[in-house]
């Protein structure tokens, strides 16, 4: 027999107990023909980047997400065209049978599966009536939906609207079947503030009581703004649809990963290191026609010779004559680390966000040495194959926001160390040139600098410094 | 980096039979019988551990290591596509396990960890049975006596103890047999297995411990939990060491002939240091390349254990076309065998968890299951057109604990 049929691949749990994961390529289109295990996507969970293998033989039917997308693990990724009899494909990949399937196993690599109240549908005991808090289920089969569940197919409201709620305690004969959902805090508030839970209606997901819905019980329908702002959650919650539909409105992505690393090391060098922030505009056009002269040497051939290159290696001149910006706060010790060396940190966008990078000992090198370090280190970080020691050990970074056609900005240090220079676009201005207006090659350079470490006059002369040897390069001469 | 260096081969500064060992304080040299290129090098103190070898059975491990890797990146794949829970790869190792487990006699017994799959497949334990416990089937996979592999440990080192309690109910037997324990370089951190090293020597057991050192505890590199060769450590138990290039197979099987020999004749415990590089993540759930530097990995890769066999047999003129589609044609036949097996592994029932706990019937046990199997029992018509089957078996699924939920509000 060769019928086809059409299987579904569903997302799997790839770590221990992960509930999604984003795609970041698909390594196959709609129509090519694949072989067992052969690599069909690039994933990344919260823990790692990982291929996935084809789990059949077959052709490809439908990729049913894009990449960048945040995808539920179980929910279908990729459609399959696989021949043979029913008896074969059983073999083939059990797990992934279509969803129409009678008995959905979710014990292997799926996780718990996201039943539409959160809990199991329990048969009523013997009890006389079964009470709406001890079945969530048949009342409202989706709205359950825990909160944090992204795209709900069907817009009904995913909690009522509070002034439902109801408020008044239900007649007291009204037994219900089990203790209500609680968790042990919110207990504790109930029996402190003498609430029978059995009386209070859960507003959380799958009929959870909340301590908001304790304390409004006790305030008889005073909703505490807590819960008001619950409730307006609940709106973006209902309207949420999968990314790809148009119309939408607003987009709601977990803070995780490195987004969430960068924010954290933000945070905390933005309210530790008091920053200031410097602008000197400078006439390049000497660095950018010595630029030129050097790409055309022979002793430069093959090497990637950029602004950023010549920036680079001017900051490390004029370090050298300015070494406090290239130190370190170190409260813990209470004591400042003056570094006799530069590890110098270039900020990069990757694709896993942004990341910064460092060349060890980048004082000691030569212009040839720096030039390969830099791409290398570029093309590392944007392939993402940045290793943990590249990222650690920097003492001051450069931030080229230039190439965004950027001309400055108040860049936020690198926690841990003193200084940041971000270089702006080299723009072609009119500016003041022998005593004439010219058109030249202009860059305004921007430092910030820990004002713990580093005072006014020594980042001032830094970057006067560097101003310096941009605008007559001869200069580096007179300083090294 | 002291423990990274490999591939002096050459002057042991005692023989390998030698009882005294290394008890002193010096490094010891790797022993290596085979170059990263695949060439054969003498050791005279070695060699004749390893001169019944023929040219079949340096093919025959060849092929081990080849079906093992193989099984591994099948299992791997299994993980990726949801089949199996988790699954950690021995990607790199297989000439330290079938180097070792190859020469151990059916009566040995052999205590292992998790990433000992390719010892599993040498003792025979069925391809199914392998992936038993990572598909979550069963909280083991196989009868212990029936291969003499206990079932793989979870918790690192403890199988140190096991194995030594083992070896000293084989003196008890006036036996020859060996138990041999398997573990790793973060395993030797563990208070267990020194505690087992006190005893083996003390009882002077007939117990090999054979560690994997594969440079890397999950993410914690082997120089900063042993500043010294971990080969050195056992001098200080009065226990002799060896220390083997684990990518050699045959140097790994010498050394452990060595081990075997002297504990079958009275000798006592042996420890062998077998330097190895876990290529792979720690698990399916761990990402490598945030700990480790690409460089390191490349480093190993050229010094795999399966390229250098693969040399070696090419330089004997072995490596024919035919011979290289037979291995081929094993690996993936035992792929597909466990690919099917593992697909097809029926679920586990809810009430089976009751079955392994005690050997013989438990009033307590049987009051708890007939608990359990009312309480399961009242899910029962509500589920519409699921059996009542199918009704517990997703609530088991997932509502193992009815408090879960809880957490939700708890952890704020």
């Amino acid at each position: 027999m060769t019928a086809t049929m059409i299987k579904e691949f569903r997302l799997p749990d790839l770590g221990e107990g992960l509930t999604e994961s984003e795609i970041v390529s698909w390594k196959v289109n709609v129509g090519d023909t694949v072989s067992l295990n052969q690599i069909i996507a690039e994933v990344e969970t919260a823990k790692a980047v990982v291929e996935l293998p084809s789990p059949f033989a077959g052709v490809v039917t439908a990729l049913h997400e894009q990449p960048g997308t945040v995808v539920e693990v179980g929910k279908p990724i990729v459609s399959f065209e696989v021949e043979g009899d029913a008896g074969a494909q059983v073999a083939a990949g059990g797990a992934a049978e279509a969803p129409a399937a009678k008995r959905e196993p979710n014990l292997v690599g799926y996780g718990a599966v996201v039943e539409a109240t959160g809990r199991p549908a329990r048969r009523p005991r013997n009890f006389a009536a079964a009470p709406p808090v001890a079945e969530p289920v048949e009342t409202k089969p989706v709205e359950t939906k825990p909160f944090e569940t992204k795209p709900v197919e069907t817009a009904v409201p995913v909690v009522e609207p509070v002034e439902t709620r109801p408020v008044e305690p239900k007649p007291a004969e009204t037994v219900t079947g089990e203790r209500p959902r609680s968790t042990p805090p919110v207990r504790k508030l109930a029996k402190d503030l003498g609430v029978d839970l059995e009386q209070v209606t859960g507003s959380g997901p799958g009929g959870l009581i909340t301590r908001d819905d304790v304390r409004n019980f006790v305030g008889g329908g005073d909703l505490p703004a807590a819960a008001q702002e619950l409730a307006g959650e609940a709106v973006p919650t209902q309207e949420r649809v999968p990314s790809a539909q148009p119309g939408e409105r607003e987009v709601r992505t977990p803070i995780k990963g490195v987004r969430k690393f960068t924010a954290a090391a933000m945070v905390s060098s933005a309210f530790t290191a008091p920053h200031v922030t410097e602008f000197l505009t400078v006439d390049v056009t000497p660095a950018m026609e010595l630029l030129a002269r050097l790409k055309a040497s022979k002793a430069f051939a093959g090497l990637k010779l950029t602004p950023l290159t010549l920036v680079a290696k001017a900051a490390l001149i004029a370090l050298r004559r300015n070494p406090t910006l290239n130190s370190r706060w170190d409260e813990a010790n209470q004591e400042i680390v003056q570094f006799n060396y530069v590890n110098l940190g270039i900020a990069a966008a990757t694709p896993r966000g942004l990341t910064v990078p460092n060349i060890k000992d980048a004082d000691r090198m030569t212009l040839a040495e720096l030039s390969t370090a830099l791409s290398g280190l570029t093309e590392t970080a944007r392939a993402g194959k940045t290793s943990p020691a590249e990222l650690s050990g920097g003492t001051i970074s450069i931030t080229n926001i230039g190439v965004f056609g950027i001309d400055a900005g108040t860049p936020i240090l690198n926690p841990g160390e003193a200084a940041i220079l971000a270089m702006g676009a080299v723009r072609k201005m009119p500016w003041e040139y022998q005593d004439q207006i010219a058109l030249r090659q202009v860059m305004t350079l921007s430092l910030s600098f820990d004002h713990r470490l580093v005072d006014g006059e020594q980042g001032s002369r830094f970057l006067a410094d560097l101003g310096a040897l941009l605008a007559d390069p001869g200069m580096a001469l007179a300083m090294v | 980096m002291l423990t990274d260096e490999v591939g002096q081969g050459g002057t042991p500064a005692s023989g390998p039979g030698n009882n005294a060992g290394h008890r002193g304080g010096a490094s010891q040299n790797l022993v290596q019988l085979i170059t990263p290129q695949g060439e054969r090098v003498s050791h005279p103190e070695y060699d004749p551990w390893v001169r019944d070898i023929s040219d079949e059975q340096l093919g025959s491990l060849y092929e081990d290591m080849v079906v093992i890797r193989r099984i591994d990146t099948e299992a791997t794949a299994l993980q990726r596509q949801g089949e199996l829970a988790l699954w950690p790869p021995l990607l790199g190792q297989e000439a330290s396990q079938i180097g070792s487990a190859r020469t151990l006699r059916e009566d040995d017994f052999v205590f292992s960890s998790y990433r000992d799959n390719g010892v599993a497949y040498c003792r025979g334990v069925d391809l199914t049975d392998i992936v038993r416990v990572w598909r979550g089937n069963a909280s083991s996979g196989w009868d212990p006596y029936t291969v003499n592999l206990a079932v793989p440990q979870i918790i690192i080192g403890s199988q140190t103890l096991h194995a030594t309690g083992y070896a000293m109910g084989i003196q008890n037997d006036g036996a020859d047999s060996v138990a041999v324990a398997y573990f790793g370089d973060g395993a030797t951190s563990e208070g267990d297995v020194n505690e087992a090293m006190v005893f083996a020597a003390s009882f002077q057991a007939p117990v090999v411990f054979f560690c994997q050192n594969n440079h890397w505890a999950i993410s914690e590199p082997v120089r900063l939990q042993s500043h010294i060769q971990i080969a050195d450590r056992p001098a200080g138990f009065g226990i002799p060491s060896m220390r083997v290039d684990g990518n050699d197979v045959l140097a790994v099987m010498a050394a452990t002939r060595v081990a075997l020999d002297r504990a079958r004749r009275g000798g006592g415990p042996t420890f062998i240091e077998a330097v190895t590089y876990r290529m792979g993540p720690h698990t399916t759930a761990d990402d490598p390349t945030r700990y480790r530097d690409a460089n390191e990995l490349e480093d190993w890769a050229a010094k795999d254990p399966i390229r250098r066999v693969k040399a070696l047999l090419e330089r004997k003129g072995l490596m024919t076309e035919e011979f290289e589609a037979a291995v081929q044609r094993k690996a993936d036949a035992v792929a597909r065998e466990m690919r099917a097996g593992c697909i097809g592994m029926p679920e586990p029932e809810p009430l089976d968890i009751f079955k392994h706990v005690y050997s013989t019937p438990n009033s307590w046990l049987d009051r708890q299951q007939d608990h359990y199997s009312r309480y399961l029992a009242s899910f029962g018509d509500h589920a519409g057109a699921d059996s009542e089957e199918g009704g517990y078996s997703r609530y088991v699924a997932s509502f193992g604990d009815p408090a879960g939920a809880d957490s939700e509000e708890g952890a704020r």
